[in-house]
């Protein structure tokens, strides 16, 4: 296959292949609705199938294209892979370069798996402006993998943004009854932290330039840049922590994670929780985390950001237990396992940042899995609210059994994916941090009580609720749509080696450059007197 | 066999080459078992759902006839047996004979094979990253083959049973499915070459606990018993979880075998904080104080269940791992005199709770908790062989008193079932005089209680008095004796649980008689009616039974004590050397621990009085004639009440732990935090502020996001594109 690959040039052209796919494709799909001049209810009808139909091709497309990279990833360098570097904005020296990793790999695989799976999961749901929200849906598949590809820090933040509009828009306008506060929250919250990354992201890209005269934006030349003054770096880090922090999000920058969950459409929900807060915690393994060690493993700076990581994953648990609506639950149960990750990275050793990266990318298959588990009912019986279930795993036994594999994944049970990465970054964490590790351990019980109480509320116990006698099972679709997510959910659990293996050069070369660099300017924060 | 000598020559393992290398398909027979069931099971009750699931809703107002198909099955009386029975009732218990027969046939060759090093067989790598590297890797010696024998032996004969007691219900694929996959965990549980693999099986026999303890979920009660059961064990898990982190950040490994070649390297802080973290996990999953509550209600699965899960095995995996890891604990004397005690307290405090239940399977439960408490007494002092001992002698007596009750249960049900009375079928005082109807099962159960309460020769007789003896010979002469325990020396405290250890044998001796007496014994108050429908289960359930029965006899024999003047004396003991050997020679200061003859006799003495005397006061105390069916009784009163109701600790666990936890969280956590401080101070706040002052917040106000957000996206292309073209 590698070989295969190699014949075909694959590296040279894979990446900006990922990205173009899906432009075109909004091009394709925007140009269809807009040609649509017959307005009759079955013309709109048919449309919208095509409108369905063809994004589903584009994003299978997307798909089958970046799983070569699976193949022709080499596993033992810890370089850039399939980088190109073309020219694009000279006079501001922004140039438009991709390149993958061991980090960015396995993320940039997880959404193009997840995006044709989101478009089935709104098949029947998404009734009204079809085209737009499949546009948009491309459009922010353009945007994520652009976050995740990029080599070139302008481009990075171009990428950042063009992924919070479509998402600002398929939260307001195809979402619940509350979309509109829930978008105007997301976007407010987003909007005031990648504001002052952009900041950031300037200021770095001037300093890289410095000698030609001209911003350089390129993420190799701002990673060798020598060191700021301690003070500098500091407000930078500070930039690019509020921005990536409130992604992740961690506490106590969360509050609009549920509200946007629960007011999303499935499809959104689904990507807000499967990658975009992904996007944080990348953002902390690619950026602020390498590019200001000092700051970063600075005693008090490491231990307050564990410590709010930790206070996410026991708060998160918590306040998970008692919602009444189980999109929020699951919303909640999120903090808390991105706390896990960013326990994991932070705490900084080869085992926890693996981990982290398992925990992303089974948090995305489990939670993903969650959300459309979740959209599937809404359709039936248009209510979130776990007391208005109760028994139905005797009407609907197909979807029970589902959403019990999906649930036992998301609580972390050995042989499913949810294991690998918790237990990862606890075994690593402990380590440098044993005190709160242990802490975090907590939230294993947890995680069990919340979701075992809300399983039960909804399958089990008696069915006492008459209309609920009438739920149908999955239909096809819905089961075609779960297979691939629960395949995921087993195989990572069962034989996690080939992922852990992709990630493991990058990982190492990533807590080894910060340790060294971070060693290289603890002497100067010290004299620096705190910063 | 010249191949054979050549492959030992060259450092090979004896086993290699041999049918130990099979050891994988033990648990993976199960794991077929479970997906052909499970199959069975979804795909007759599946009903795949309309293609437009929302197009349903909008007509189901009036036309709930035409969608009868769907949901037809609900309103039916259940059929006589599921379409797939017979396939289910073949394949269940086929995949576990087979198991059971390559089991036999690797204990055979590992016996033959005199090895001291355990053979280990690696199927691939599992978990590898940074330094850490978890092979999926399957271990054979002396100590995995005993429980897996006991395993797949004990497991084979409750899953015929289960083929009489369970054939009429409607899930009757399902549960034998639950039944296959728990038997495939349990075996990854003992097989696991490494402790993370043995946490998969940890885990899985408690998802598979949950399943079935929940097996019929539309009662809420049973419901919320398995969910209990998964929650209050995943608290033992923590411990175990943290356990493992000490030993990985310490030694930088997890499989037994390095653990086992680092130990003695660790610091005693250190081992003695592993070794009670991991003993956290054990009280988790083997129900002894505090977490034991969870045991008790897990009897609201299926009756073969609580014999197989909730007694012979999975309970018994917290015995399995402090002797699996002995090395470690008999290097912390003090975290060894930790678990002695908890095992005496438990055995002692579940005991007395057992003299006050009524329900026939409450007294079996309390009485595994009691007698789980025996068997960390045992690996607590170090005397690991005669925890496993007792450990196996129990798996064959508590089985057959479950598969007895669950016997009685059944024909109690069927009685019922005949007259359509709604009584409970599990309440000893609706019993009575069964020994007429059912005399198979009446005179193998009291087999079995003569071997609980520890009447010779049979097997618990052997197996308590091992364990009463080892904690006497270790109070003087030992590791244990020199250290101290919360300010009180070893030896006075393995006095005490050696005294604690007699008392709880009398109590069992007494609530074990008990229930005989009730269930069995006097005249009968099931009812006038009911009482002509009584009658013996059938041959595929009594059969199992009487094997149980023979074992529950002849189990003695596997570890007859030193003084005995014939048999094969302490094989047992001498069988499990290679891996508990040392570290029980650790503990006795080197010398095998020794009593004198005269002394052994005493305690033996001791021992069997106690049970003698205990089975006569219950025989002479309690008076059959006083009882009325449950209906009629009145509530007890003192402290017989407090015992009937468990001295209320779910009550008070439920006071002190989950509703504060669930109040604090609702009001404090979520409603003050979220709600209140971030979103409605600092969120809003700032939004309000915003708002005041001016364009952004007219924009909000008058709800025209979109035309603001359109206004940065087309601001935003054109500064980009301006710049593209230029």
């Amino acid at each position: 296959m590698a070989d295969f690959l190699q014949s075909i040039g694959y590296h040279g052209w894979v990446l900006p292949a990922l990205l173009a796919i899906p432009t075109l494709g909004a091009v394709l799909v925007w140009l269809h609705g807009f040609m649509q001049r017959d307005t009759s209810e079955d013309a709109v009808a048919a449309g919208a199938m095509t409108a369905r139909r063809l994004t589903f091709a584009i994003l299978m497309l997307e798909f089958l294209v970046s799983i070569g990279l699976w193949w022709s990833f080499d596993v033992n360098s810890a370089g850039w892979q399939a980088a190109v570097d073309w020219p694009w904005i000279d006079s501001w020296g922004a140039r438009f370069s991709l390149g993958i990793d061991g980090l960015s790999l396995m993320m940039v695989l997880l959404t193009t798996f997840l995006m044709p799976l989101a478009v089935l999961g709104g098949w029947t749901s998404v009734r009204h402006k079809v085209h737009t929200y499949h546009v948009l849906l491309l459009l922010l598949t353009v945007g994520v993998l652009g976050v995740f590809v990029a080599k070139d820090l302008f481009l990075f933040y171009v990428m950042w943004e063009v992924m919070l509009i479509p998402m600002y828009f398929i939260v307001g306008v195809w979402g619940g009854e509350r979309r509109i506060y829930a978008s105007i929250k997301f976007f407010i919250y987003t909007m005031v932290g990648s504001l002052l990354m952009l900041v950031a992201i300037v200021y770095l890209g001037w300093q890289a330039g410095i000698l030609e005269g001209r911003p350089n934006f390129a993420y190799d030349a701002i990673m060798n840049l020598p060191e700021f003054r301690p003070i500098v770096s500091f407000w930078l880090f500070v930039a690019f922590f509020l921005a990536f922090a409130v992604k992740v999000p961690m506490f106590p920058f969360h509050t609009w994670l549920p509200d946007a969950h629960v007011e999303a459409p499935t499809a959104g929900s689904v990507i807000l929780a499967g990658i975009l807060l992904k996007l944080g915690t990348y953002g902390f393994l690619r950026l602020a985390v390498p590019l200001f060690p000092g700051i970063a493993l600075h005693p008090t700076v490491r231990a307050v950001i564990i410590a709010l990581a930790v206070i996410g994953v026991i708060y998160g648990s918590l306040v998970a237990l008692v919602q009444p609506d189980f999109k929020k639950l699951v919303a909640y149960s999120s903090v808390a396992h991105l706390g896990m990750v960013m326990l994991g990275i932070f705490a900084l050793t080869p085992e926890s940042v693996q981990g982290a990266l398992m925990v992303m990318i089974g948090h995305g298959v489990s939670t993903g899995a969650l959300f459309f588990l979740i959209g599937m009912i809404y359709e039936r019986k248009h209510s979130r609210i776990i007391a208005d279930y109760g028994g139905i795993a005797k009407v609907v036994p197909v979807y029970a059994t589902l959403l019990t594999i999906v649930a036992l994944s998301s609580i972390g049970l050995p042989g499913t994916n949810g294991f690998i990465g918790e237990f990862l970054v606890m075994l690593g964490s402990f380590k440098t941090v044993p005190g709160m590790t242990t802490i975090s351990a907590l939230g294993v019980i947890l995680a069990a009580a919340y979701l075992l109480w809300a399983l039960q509320r909804i399958l089990y116990n008696p069915l006492d609720k008459p209309e609920n006698k009438h739920l149908t099972d999955l239909n096809w679709r819905e089961i075609g749509l779960m297979a691939p997510l629960i395949f995921m959910i087993l195989w990572m659990g069962v034989y996690p080696k080939p992922v852990l293996r992709r990630m493991e050069a990058s990982v190492q070369k990533f807590v080894q450059t910060v340790e060294a660099k971070a060693a290289q300017q603890s002497v100067t924060i010290t004299m620096g007197g705190g910063r | 066999m010249l191949l054979l000598q050549e492959a030992a020559a060259a450092g090979a393992h004896p086993l290699s080459g041999s049918v130990a290398e099979w050891i994988w398909l033990v648990p993976v027979f199960p794991l077929i078992g479970f997906l052909v069931n499970g199959w069975l099971s979804l795909s007759s009750v599946a009903k795949i759902g309309p293609k437009d699931p929302t197009a349903h809703h909008a007509h189901h107002g009036h036309e709930t006839q035409g969608h009868g198909d769907a949901h037809g099955h609900d309103d039916h009386h259940h059929p006589a047996a599921h379409k797939h029975a017979k396939l289910v009732s073949i394949i269940g218990p086929a995949v576990l004979w087979a198991s059971f027969g390559l089991s036999v046939s690797i204990f055979f060759a590992l016996s033959g094979a005199h090895a001291e090093a355990p053979f280990v067989k690696t199927l691939f790598s599992w978990m590898p990253a940074g330094t850490l590297s978890v092979d999926a890797a399957f271990q054979v010696d002396q100590l995995s083959m005993v429980m897996t024998l006991v395993i797949t032996g004990v497991g084979s004969l409750i899953h015929v049973f289960s083929v009489g007691y369970m054939r009429e219900d409607p899930g009757y694929p399902r549960y034998f499915a639950y039944l296959n996959l728990f038997v495939f965990f349990m075996l990854l549980l003992v097989l696991g070459a490494n402790y993370p693999i043995l946490f998969v099986g940890w885990e899985g026999v408690g998802l598979c606990s949950y399943l079935l303890i929940g097996f019929w979920f539309s009662e809420k009660a049973n419901a919320d018993a398995g969910k209990k059961a998964f929650i209050v064990n995943r608290i033992g898990d923590f411990g175990f979880l943290v356990a493992l982190f000490l030993l990985y950040a310490n030694l930088g490994s997890l499989d037994f075998s390095g653990v086992n070649a680092g130990a003695t390297q660790l610091s005693p802080v250190v081992v003695t904080a592993i070794c009670l973290f991991m003993f956290l996990g054990c009280a988790g999953k083997s129900a002894q104080l505090p977490l034991y509550v969870w045991l008790p209600d897990a009897m609201a699965g299926p009756t073969p269940v609580s014999a197989l899960i909730h007694a012979a095995t999975m309970v018994t995996a917290g015995v399995y791992l402090i002797a699996r890891s002995s090395i470690l604990f008999s290097l912390s004397p003090v975290a060894s005199l930790t678990v002695a005690l908890v095992g005496a307290l438990t055995a002692i405090f579940a005991a007395t709770i057992g003299l006050k239940q009524w329900d026939i399977k409450k007294v079996l439960a309390y009485s595994t908790v009691s007698q789980l408490g025996y068997m960390f007494v045992a690996v607590g002092v170090g005397a690991y062989a005669a925890g496993v001992f007792h450990l196996v002698t129990h798996a064959f007596f508590k089985a057959l008193l479950f598969l007895g009750s669950g016997a009685v249960i059944y024909a109690m049900h069927q009685a019922y079932h005949h007259t359509g009375n709604h009584d409970d079928a599990q309440d000893m005082r609706n019993m009575g005089g069964l020994r007429k109807f059912m005399p198979i099962t009446f005179g193998l159960m009291w087999i079995a209680t003569l071997a609980i309460a520890g009447i010779p020769p049979f097997a618990g007789f052997f197996s308590k008095d091992e364990i009463l003896g080892s904690v006497y010979a270790r109070a003087h002469g030992s590791t244990l004796a020199d250290a101290s325990l919360l300010g009180i020396p070893g030896s006075v405290l393995l006095y005490a649980i050696w005294a604690i250890g007699l008392v709880s044998a009398l109590l069992t001796a007494i609530y074990m008689t008990r229930m005989m007496l009730y269930t069995f014994h006097g005249g009968n108050r099931s009812g006038e009616k009911e009482r002509t429908h009584l009658h013996e289960a059938p041959w595929i359930m009594t059969g199992p039974l009487v094997v149980l029965g023979a074992l529950s006899v002849a189990g003695g024999w596997l570890n007859l004590p030193n003084f005995f003047p014939a048999g094969p004396v302490q094989a047992l003991h001498h069988w499990l050397e290679p891996v508990t050997g040392e570290a029980a020679l650790r503990i006795t200061h080197g010398a095998e621990a020794h009593l004198e003859l005269a002394t052994e006799y005493m305690l033996v003495g001791i021992a069997i009085a106690i049970a003698v005397v205990g089975i006569a006061f219950a025989v002479t105390r309690l008076r059959t004639e006083t009882l009325v069916p449950k209906a009629q009784s009145p509530e007890s009163e003192g402290f017989e009440r407090v015992l009937e109701h468990k001295y209320y600790v779910d009550e008070a666990y439920d006071k002190v732990v989950v509703q504060p936890l669930v109040g604090v969280s609702r009001s404090v956590l979520w409603k003050g935090m979220d709600a209140g401080i971030i979103d409605g101070l600092v969120v809003n706040g700032s939004a309000y502020l915003a708002r005041g002052i001016g364009w952004l917040g007219a924009r909000l106000q008058s709800g025209q996001v979109s035309t603001y957000a359109w206004v940065l996206v087309i601001g935003v292309l054109g500064v980009l594109g301006a710049f593209t073209l230029r």
